[in-house]
């Protein structure tokens, strides 16, 4: 979290000026009509249900759940998720808003080719990524096979490190991606005409305007390494989601488990409030027509820096995972492998993640508009928890949903519903923080001249305010979509009897040593995937046209 | 933005429907521990066998097993079909299993199941030690995995402390060795840096890696990668004396006593002790028919010549919080 925290002392130009609240002028003061808070609430149940639930067996916890919270060697884990949350938060960020920078603001070649590849390890779930770059290296890797020169192994910090950089870099460059290119390049324009250098210009006037989709990205990696489970435990890190599980797994009594979930529910916290408290007052939105930026010109040694930057880090997170997975395949066709293509599982899979972005998307509508329109200790809450939710481990969201459905909604226990809405309460966080992200460069004296042309509020919200925020929602949805795509501890426990997905075929045939069939499904994920990562990336020229 | 809601919609549609199509007398619901990849095309056989339709949820055991347990009385399972005995033991502590009929409980001998007759086994897993036998040979292994905690073997022994199998390695240690002698040894591996796995496969893996040459894990792990490729280095070393490292576990499977539909579930655990699906665990997933008569895979010693300690199996899942714990208090979770 350094990164955004360094960004809030520079001078904010445009921003700067006290009397630029949150949402500009008059909207701030308005209270926030009632049916939004209805909605928001009704959203805000199922992210709720689960931590009241996890709260509730807390307080009812054994003194062994109290003993394991206080050894020595669970404040160590807490320790070192800490500092392995703070490294990748750190280098996603400068990767992602580099990346997002070179793509959108230089004159370099092939932009629609960079931003699909540069975005693309997001599709790829973090276990596989970790069990490729395990397999990759060492003497008997892949890579010491091709080359004939041997890496050392990839393990333990250095590993959990570079998986999860590679994993989470990608909601930074997405969601700073489409911020920057709804910049007003006026203000880019003046400060060079006076003599800016082009990282200076960088440094004061695009990275604070930046501000909230660089928070809001460095958020979502921060908690996304935070709840990590599958790279940590392949990498063989010992973070505190390690020590989660094995207390689920290896115990009768689960409620070790469920205090250890909310203390790292409260770490979550730390990350999340400074996130907050970062935040500047400022406002995002340009009060005039804008104009296609003009693309700085690289000279020959920065395009070949610049290259070199996207090259390197889509090798690490595109190929050498793709190469291990073909190398997997290979060996299982050679060898006469029964494979088949998983039918099931993609429509599974499709289902799925089509049914938890669109529940995403329209949780995220009456949220991302109080946030920003009707910003309150309220707001922040209701924020908090949105993140809280993002942020613990996927199997103590299951059981705690598992023990709550069948008690009090048994008919829709193990339902597609209840699957559809718990994906969508995990993932809600990507969903607000994209659609806000694009709603704060919206200026509310759009929606103002809409009220005084005699719009009423509901017929501004879906007539103006929606249209403008629509594809920061959209972009939303297609990050809840590829991360349901990879989920799996609350596919496996919450769904109903028969459902598969391609996660769950992942998991089944790795955690057999069937490598072949496991590749194949990854591939199959990978591709699918391909289609919104191809939308997300090439958004932010349509932006432009609207 | 509308199109995508509207297939949204659909789907969900779709799959509910498609959910609520099955179901019936003519069917049961298996929450399975063991994985897809090895059981589904048995269940299939069932199927095409009895006619009885088989509703398959997938997880790992210990997460259906605590699955079980919150459903309680409300259970949609039949049949839970888990992949270790302290699982299974799990959901009979809680009182949550129908005793088996005696045709069923005694295909299979009486010590690879429950002493209760809430659960049967139906295949047998052996922890061995997996090696490279280029780096070091088999007279060099300890005579039980005691000797790993001597300091001439730092950082050479993968194990997965977080993992079914070796936590109910670790509950069967307790019970022949005491909670003394068991800390004593976790706490060696733990001195010892020894290097550890989330799982069996990794570590195996590791040993064919070359990153390792020793490991503690399941024996059938090994076979199956030399099935991928059989130009693998490993070996397994199954211990001549008898020792908690060289437990047979059982995979297996009982009958929830909220089943609305026992005769089906009774047909489905009876199928898995048949001769028919015995030979498939012993073909197809490389384990150990429990079945006398049904020959395990050549590569594999008889299971009767692998002393085996003398545990009650049923009693594994009572000191499993407490394996936990030790695992914990020597610092290897």
């Amino acid at each position: 979290m350094t990164q955004p925290e360094s960004v809030v002392e520079v001078d904010i130009p445009v921003a700067g000026t006290p009397a630029a609240a949150v949402g500009g002028t008059a909207p701030s003061r308005r209270r926030a009509p009632w049916w939004l808070w209805a909605a928001t609430i009704v959203v805000l149940v199922p992210v709720a249900v689960p931590i009241l639930f996890l709260a509730a067996r807390a307080l009812g916890a054994t003194d062994a759940a109290w003993n394991t919270l206080w050894s020595f060697r669970t404040l160590r884990l807490i320790g070192r998720s800490f500092v392995l949350t703070g490294l990748v938060t750190a280098s996603a960020t400068v990767i992602g808003v580099g990346g997002a920078w070179i793509l959108a603001r230089t004159d370099i070649a092939f932009t629609r080719f960079w931003g699909v590849v540069f975005a693309l390890p997001l599709v790829v779930p973090s276990y596989v990524l970790a069990l490729s770059f395990v397999s990759a290296t060492g003497p008997r890797g892949l890579i010491a096979d091709v080359t004939g020169f041997a890496t050392p192994h990839l393990i333990g910090l250095p590993g959990a490190w570079l998986a999860l950089t590679i994993a989470t870099y990608p909601y930074v460059y997405l969601i700073t991606a489409a911020a920057i290119a709804k910049i007003d390049p006026a203000l880019e324009e003046a400060a060079r005409s006076l003599g800016a250098s082009p990282s200076r210009v960088f440094r004061t006037v695009i990275l604070p305007q930046l501000r909230p989709a660089v928070g809001a990205g460095a958020l979502l990696a921060a908690l996304y390494t935070l709840s990590d489970f599958g790279a940590v435990s392949l990498m063989r890190f010992d973070a505190f989601t390690r020590v989660i599980y094995a207390q689920y797994s290896g115990r009768l009594d689960r409620t070790p488990a469920i205090v250890l979930s909310i203390v790292l529910v409260l770490v979550a916290g730390v990350f999340i409030w400074g996130e907050q408290r970062t935040r500047g007052k400022g406002t995002y939105f340009t009060r005039s027509a804008m104009r296609p930026p003009a693309r700085h010109q690289l000279s020959t040694a920065q395009r070949f820096g610049a290259v070199g930057f996207l090259g390197v880090t889509a090798t690490i997170g595109v190929l050498v995972p793709v190469a291990v997975l073909l190398s997997w395949l290979w060996r299982g066709i050679t060898i006469g492998s029964d494979l088949f293509v998983p039918w099931k599982a993609i429509g599974g899979s499709l289902t799925a993640g089509a049914l938890a972005a669109a529940l995403a998307m329209m949780g995220a509508i009456p949220i991302v508009i109080l946030a920003v329109r009707y910003a309150s200790k309220a707001t922040r809450w209701v924020e908090r928890s949105v993140f809280m939710i993002f942020s613990l481990p996927h199997i103590t969201i299951a059981i705690a949903v598992v023990a709550f459905t069948i008690r009090y909604a048994t008919p829709v226990y193990q339902s597609i519903l209840v699957l559809g809405l718990v994906y969508a309460s995990m993932f809600l966080a990507q969903a607000t923080s994209a659609a806000k992200a694009s709603l704060l460069q919206v200026n509310p004296a759009l929606e103002d001249a809409s009220r005084s042309l005699g719009k009423g509020p509901i017929a501004t919200y879906l007539r103006v305010t929606f249209p403008l925020m629509a594809r920061g929602l959209l972009a939303g949805g297609a990050l809840v979509f590829v991360t349901t795509l990879k989920e799996l501890p609350a596919t496996l426990l919450l769904s109903p009897p028969g459902f598969t997905t391609l996660a769950v075929r992942i998991w089944s045939a790795a955690d057999e040593g069937l490598f072949a069939r496991a590749a194949l499904s990854s591939l199959i994920l990978i591709g699918v995937s391909i289609l919104p990562v191809y939308y997300l990336s090439i958004r932010p020229k349509h932006v432009l046209d609207t | 933005m509308k199109r995508i809601l509207a297939l949204g919609l659909a789907a969900t549609l779709l799959a509910t429907a498609c959910s609520s199509s099955s179901g019936g007398a003519g069917s049961i619901t298996l929450y399975s521990g063991r994985s897809e990849d090895l059981v589904q095309p048995l269940i299939d056989q069932f199927t095409e066998l009895t006619g009885i339709a088989v509703r398959v949820k997938y997880a790992g055991s210990s997460d259906l097993a605590a699955t079980i347990t919150e459903e309680g009385d409300n259970s949609p399972a039949d049949v839970f079909f888990a992949q270790d005995p302290a699982s299974l033991g799990t959901v009979a502590l809680a009182g949550l299993f129908e005793e088996l009929p005696d045709d069923i409980l005694s295909v299979v001998p009486s010590r690879f199941s429950d002493s209760q007759g809430a659960w049967v086994g139906t295949s047998g897993r052996a922890r061995v030690v997996v090696y490279d036998p280029s780096v070091i040979a088999a007279s060099e292994i300890p005579e039980t995995e005691d000797g790993f905690i001597d300091p001439s073997w730092e950082g050479l022994v993968g194990i997965a402390p977080t993992n079914g199998s070796f936590l109910a390695f670790v509950a069967t240690k307790i019970l022949t060795d005491g909670e003394d002698a068991t800390l004593t040894w976790l706490e060696g591996m733990e001195s010892n840096g020894s290097p550890t796995y989330p799982k069996n496969s990794p570590i195996v893996a590791a040993v064919n890696d070359g990153q390792i040459p020793v490991g503690l894990v399941n024996h059938y792990y090994l076979l199956r990668a030399l099935a991928e490729n059989p130009d693998e280095p490993g070996a397994n070393h199954f211990f001549e004396v008898s020792t908690a490292g060289g437990l047979v576990m059982p995979a297996g499977a009982g009958i929830l006593a909220t089943s609305d539909n026992k005769d089906a579930a009774q047909r489905f655990v009876a199928f898995l002790v048949s001769d028919e699906a015995q030979e498939f665990f012993a073909t197809e997933t490389f384990e150990y028919p429990l079945v006398p008569g049904i020959e395990a895979n050549p590569l594999l010693p008889p299971i009767d010549t692998i002393p085996t300690p003398d545990v009650d199996l049923s009693e594994l899942a009572t000191v499993l919080d407490v394996a936990t714990d030790l695992v914990a208090q020597a610092g290897l979770l």
